[in-house]
């Protein structure tokens, strides 16, 4: 008798929602449990089973002409991309029902195991007042975690998925044609097939130089402009930093669509001002090497007031003592730079410095907004000289309806930044040890 | 004078005129799209910097031009940004209270999945979140901006709010705790007022970005009368290339004064969010 109670509640909550619990008199969390379950059966009942088909398949009448009476009728086919996504939500609504069935059992045979034990199952109030002290936490993400799996999480697996279906223009596009899986078909061309790969391995270069150089410019241009402020015997410090910092304050897409035309070459008053002084224009951002040159430039424009806010705060922690150590042992300004300002003011940013490089290669609007991915480069598929990987998958999704290959260089582009920041984080502190704050 | 003295002079002379020319060229753009706006005409180009004579005919004409709809977009991207700050800023806060108050089995997993979530490019998920709004018939909504917005809120800010978070010392938590507050009231009662800087940082970024996002808002809304201004204004470069230039300039006068006030007001709050996030040495 002694382990009676703990087995009949696992069996009850087992074979049904909620029984376990109103076997263990716990009456109203036990209706509420029966309610989910009764609901969630009549849901999936209808839909589970033609989720998997439908996951398996992606649909299997394509759309056609069907002769009835003598007269052509449409025929309506499966469309694939939409039968993908239904499946997917109640698939995912699925796995959730699982979760909180498990949830149910556990929570059924504790109880039991309770009363087993001697003690009087808890009413809905304590059940409740448990919830509040030492499941809060929980209670609090779930919010959070519900929109982040319909509108983050859903979404990259949807898009994981399409990598591995051949969903592109002209031959695969529902509803006229049915998609089907091809599994890793598109990586394979993306990598090794030359119309794809030449492209593809030209804009990852670029990305990464882009990458490299927007991080190291603005960074050392934040570091130069902040140490030309903050040094000793400037005056109206306040001012020259607010007068800098304009730039950091203007929306980018003002900003760069402003540029854009700044720097036009037939119309842009750049070049109209360089006529003025006799001088040939530049074709800023029709030339590949000069648009490569532009976005640089426009960039360090709006990036530098970001690193020089960040490495002023870094440089007024530096204790002065030791550069009066430094002064008394002789050493000159560049010295002092090197072996104390720098090391410094790398250290505190490091992690900072990481996470830029990280967004740069993400840095969709200074080259959408600027170029557009322009000039046009004849070698490439889709693509321009200036095009970086987020802003071609960006053309291949919405001009060229090249899903799955667009979904492809996602994969690769989140794999590489993910791995980029997933290592930085790892290594700070307030990941580490945290505790030690406090 | 003594040689170090000169030397003392000459450089920061030199220095001066560094910081004059970065002025300049840190001024410069705003400067000249404050007066383009100001200019009369349409063209791009003028041969003086300050024009000769000033109008107000483009800002007249945002707001009485029937084809532009300015002032429609202004309120939809108030109401949009507003709604999506208030509801982000909350969602954020519940995960960093969590996260940094409580310990739990996946705390650490919740932490590193919160920064790789953040990292996916977000335009990949852009055909899902298109077809799964189409799914829940919300195209062309601003319900649906608001909730993308929103729902992304805790991605971008729960790492940067826990880390103010953790400063806050614990002893005032158990100083309340021992005074019989709950854990909500120890939220609302101790937490919050002491993140005001906090929040009105998160509140900031959160209002901003979507006042300037036009990737998810250009996606969404179909119909010109929902457009936000970053759309409207995009669009008024795009389309009509150059013939409304000094319209646009004073558009985009209108979005970044008061978003330039704000960036004054709060600009000692901002370093602190930038350097939050990252730990010190």
């Amino acid at each position: 008798m002694q382990r009676h109670h703990t087995r009949a509640a696992t069996i009850l909550s087992t074979l049904f929602m909620g029984l376990g619990q109103i076997y263990n008199r716990q009456f109203i969390k036990g209706f509420i449990f029966l309610i989910v379950e009764a609901l969630s059966l009549t849901y999936f009942i209808q839909k589970l089973g033609r989720a998997f088909w439908g996951i398996v398949t992606l649909g299997t009448t394509s759309q056609h002409f069907e002769k009835v009476k003598g007269i052509a009728k449409l025929v309506k086919g499966d469309h694939s991309i939409f039968i993908l996504i239904q499946s997917l939500i109640t698939i995912i609504f699925f796995l959730l029902f699982l979760l909180a069935w498990y949830m149910n059992i556990r929570d059924a045979r504790k109880t039991g195991a309770a009363r087993d034990a001697g003690h009087t199952p808890g009413t809905f109030k304590q059940s409740i007042r448990y919830i509040l002290d030492y499941k809060f936490a929980q209670t609090f993400l779930i919010l959070p975690s519900v929109g982040i799996l319909l509108f983050t999480v859903m979404p990259i697996i949807f898009m994981v998925m399409l990598a591995f279906t051949n969903y592109s223009a002209p031959n695969h596009m529902p509803p006229a044609k049915l998609v089907d899986w091809v599994g890793f078909e598109t990586f394979r061309s993306l990598l090794v097939l030359k119309s794809w790969s030449q492209t593809f391995y030209g804009v990852l270069t670029w990305t990464i130089i882009w990458a490299i150089l927007s991080t190291v410019t603005t960074y050392l241009g934040g570091m130069l402009v902040a140490m030309l402020v903050s040094q000793q015997g400037i005056r109206f410090k306040g001012v020259w930093r607010a007068i800098l910092i304009v730039p950091y304050a203007i929306p980018q897409m003002i900003s760069l669509l402003l540029m854009r035309n700044l720097f036009n070459g037939q119309f842009g008053p750049i070049n109209q001002y360089l006529k003025v002084f006799g001088l040939d224009g530049l074709p800023w951002l029709t030339d590949p090497f000069w648009a490569k040159v532009t976005v640089i430039v426009v960039n360090m424009w709006v990036g530098i007031p970001v690193s020089m806010l960040l490495i002023m705060g870094v440089l007024t922690t530096i204790p002065r003592d030791m550069y009066e150590a430094a002064e008394v042992d002789g050493a000159n300004s560049y010295q002092k730079f090197r072996i104390i300002t720098l090391p410094m003011v790398l250290f505190s940013t490091a992690p900072t410095l990481i996470a830029q490089f990280a967004g740069n290669i993400n840095n969709f609007n200074a080259i959408f907004l600027l170029t557009a991915g322009n000039p046009p480069n004849g070698d490439y598929q889709y693509a321009g000289s200036t095009d970086l990987l987020v802003t071609w998958l960006y053309k291949l999704t919405l001009d060229q309806n090249k899903y799955n290959m667009a979904s492809a260089v996602g994969i690769i582009i989140f794999l590489i930044v993910a791995s980029f920041s997933l290592y930085n984080y790892r290594r700070t502190k307030s990941f580490q040890e945290e505790d030690m704050i406090q | 004078m003594s040689g170090v003295n000169i030397k003392r002079t000459i450089r920061l002379g030199l220095s001066y005129l560094t910081l004059l020319i970065l002025s300049v060229a840190a001024l410069y753009p705003a400067i000249w799209i404050l007066l383009s706006s100001l200019r009369p005409g349409k063209s791009l180009y003028s041969k003086t910097l300050i024009p000769e004579t000033f109008t107000l005919e483009h800002f007249r004409a945002l707001f009485y031009d029937p084809t532009l709809l300015f002032p429609t977009w202004w309120l939809n991207t108030l109401k949009i940004a507003s709604c999506s700050m208030l509801l982000g800023v909350f969602l954020t806060l519940l995960t960093s209270y969590a996260v940094s108050r409580f310990r739990f089995k996946t705390r650490k997993t919740t932490m590193s999945g919160l920064l790789v979530l953040g990292m996916f490019p977000g335009f990949m998920s852009m055909i899902a979140i298109y077809l799964l709004l189409k799914e829940f018939d919300l195209l062309d909504t601003h319900m649906a901006l608001i909730m993308v917005y929103a729902a992304g809120a805790p991605l971008g800010g729960t790492l940067i709010a826990k880390g103010f978070l953790d400063t806050i010392p614990r002893s005032l938590d158990e100083a309340a705790r021992i005074d019989g507050a709950s854990n909500f009231g120890i939220f609302w009662r101790v937490i919050l007022p002491l993140s005001r800087p906090m929040i009105t940082y998160m509140a900031l970024t959160q209002f901003v970005g979507p006042w300037v996002d036009f990737i998810f808002a250009r996606l969404i809304l179909r119909t010109k009368d929902k457009w936000t201004v970053a759309v409207g204004m995009w669009d008024m470069v795009n389309t009509n290339q150059n013939t409304n230039f000094t319209t646009f300039a004073a558009g985009a006068v209108l979005i970044s004064i008061p978003i330039m006030i704000l960036f004054a007001f709060l600009q000692k709050l901002l370093v602190e969010g930038l350097t939050a996030g990252a730990s010190k040495g």
